[in-house]
């Protein structure tokens, strides 16, 4: 009896991981795509052109350019941390993505039916954060490892952005777990179907507006994403904790980013925005595959809501990044906190 | 062998020997990974006894907040590599072996009071986050209060002693 036979649900997983490997880093590749695009529509500009139909095959371009280029080790790295950071940026990134549900059906994977989702954990919403708590590593250790000025500073100023805005990025979330009254993203999204008034989504957006937008805002500094690009900062820092990395190892820390990115999008979505609930219609093979379409559309408003930002917005100084942090986001969060936790022990009392 | 066994094998083994290397490492941001390893182990072993709201905890609070303030700091200070030390007469004859008897006692009084099914079967996972709430902010209020304000003094006092004027 062979191993596939015997493990059906194991190699079930591996399957979905794999395919959903690919099509993260084909998103990523095509985000970045689609980023130079409309940055450079916002600039007035064409952006990638060149390279297949309006740059669509840029992506693949760069992929092989960041392959084939010269992978240098500057002297004087700590050699051990400066292989690691990268690929822990990386890997983290990965991994929480795994954590996301895509629809409420299920497909067939090795005649199993297999939800869309490759971990449905109970602490669903705690285990993305544990996730992506530890990847600032990548940042730090990046900048600390490289021993170079700019780097460093890069480095210790994510660790500290980091620090911060986690903070009131959990602080944010916290509002809807309260009303959804589960950590699972799954009943988190399934808590939110039906209307008020008959037309308004029952999604955590509106009762939580507070909590939205100090997600949001925290979200994209955690992303480390204009205007929040502290540790990057090239007018500042050359490059900040990326400067002595090329070819393949910055490419690592370039995907990571753009995964980091579709995760938050899609937490975003999850949590304020109902998931993947959304009107249902037509005959059976579509009422199946809408879900997981107004998923992805949703994610994608996100995805150009971020590029938008950073096509429009100038970056913050350093201090007014630690000042707005602490002084005006955290505080909001609490407050829409007790708030929120008020209301709740009202209604139930 | 189970998984359960293995998995257990697996971490603890992981944390065991981090925490060698926590010790030995003489650059401090190694001794500073090392840690974030021991942390993520224990995290898993939190997990095998079907802690997942203490385990997700540990990641969050030790591994992504206090252990970033400790590479912080190391960063900010630039410290350098350790020097090596001999170990002392003391250490040496006295030290090592009373150390290897107290390890080896715990040892076998925690071995003596774990029961056989102490770890989870991944079958019949039970999440206890709701309980961990409930006990909390029911029966144990007041404890947590208190210890949160104790936290909060500490804070006070920190703040205090770093600003020379308020």
């Amino acid at each position: 009896m062979s191993w596939l036979e015997t493990h059906p649900v194991l190699f079930a997983g591996l399957l979905k991981s794999a395919a959903l490997l690919l099509m993260l880093l084909m998103v990523v590749g095509y985000m970045a795509w689609f980023e130079r695009k409309l940055v450079a529509h916002i600039q007035s500009r064409w952006g990638p052109y060149r390279v297949g139909p309006h740059g669509l095959l840029q992506p693949i371009a760069d992929a092989l350019k960041f392959l084939f280029k010269e992978d240098m080790t500057p002297a004087g790295v700590d050699r051990f941390v400066y292989y690691l950071a990268p690929f822990l940026s990386l890997a983290l990134a990965v991994v929480s993505i795994a954590l996301i549900p895509f629809g409420p059906g299920t497909i067939s994977v090795l005649g199993q039916r297999s939800p869309l989702v490759i971990a449905d954990l109970s602490i669903g919403v705690l285990a993305l954060f544990a996730i992506t708590s530890l990847g600032v590593y990548g940042v730090a250790l990046a900048g600390w490892s490289s021993n170079s000025k700019y780097p460093l500073l890069g480095g210790l100023r994510s660790s500290a952005q980091m620090l911060s805005y986690e903070l009131a990025m959990s602080f944010s979330v916290i509002g809807v777990l309260l009303v959804a009254g589960s950590l699972n993203l799954r009943s988190i999204v399934e808590s939110q179907s039906g209307t008020w008034l008959g037309f308004i989504p029952r999604w955590y957006v509106f009762p939580q507006l507070v909590g939205f937008a100090g997600y949001i805002i925290a979200a994209i500094a955690e992303t480390n994403r204009l205007p929040f690009d502290l540790p990057e900062a090239e007018t500042e820092l050359v490059g900040g904790f990326h400067t002595e990395y090329s070819s393949f190892k910055f490419a690592a820390f370039f995907m990571a980013e753009y995964a980091n990115m579709v995760t938050v999008s899609c937490l975003a979505t999850i949590l304020f925005f109902g998931g993947w609930l959304g009107p249902s219609f037509g005959p059976t093979w579509l009422q199946a595959v809408l879900p997981t379409v107004w998923f992805l559309a949703k994610v994608f408003v996100f995805l150009f809501a971020y590029v938008w930002i950073r096509g429009t917005l100038p970056r913050f100084r350093y201090d007014q990044l630690m000042a707005f942090g602490w002084k005006f986001l955290l505080p909001l969060a609490i407050a829409n906190l007790l708030v929120t936790s008020l209301i709740i022990a009202l209604r139930a009392s | 062998m189970s998984i359960q066994l293995a998995l257990f094998l697996i971490f603890g083994g992981l944390a065991v020997t981090a925490a060698i290397s926590l010790i030995l490492q003489r650059q401090p941001i190694h001794s500073a990974i090392s840690l974030i390893v021991v942390m993520v182990s224990l995290a898993a072993l939190y997990l095998l006894l079907a802690a997942e709201f203490i385990a997700a905890v540990q990641i969050i609070v030790y591994a992504g907040a206090i252990m970033v303030l400790f590479v912080f700091v190391i960063m900010l200070l630039n410290a350098g590599q350790e020097e090596r030390t001999n170990l002392s007469r003391m250490a040496r004859y006295v030290g090592l072996p009373l150390g290897t008897v107290l390890t080896g006692e715990l040892a076998y009084w925690i071995y003596r009071a774990t029961p056989e099914e102490a770890l989870v079967d991944p079958n019949h996972f039970i999440g206890r986050t709701e309980l961990i709430g409930r006990d909390l902010f029911r029966e144990y209020v007041l404890p947590f209060e208190l210890t949160s304000i104790l936290i909060l003094i500490a804070i006070l006092g920190a703040v205090v002693l770093t600003k020379k004027e308020l």
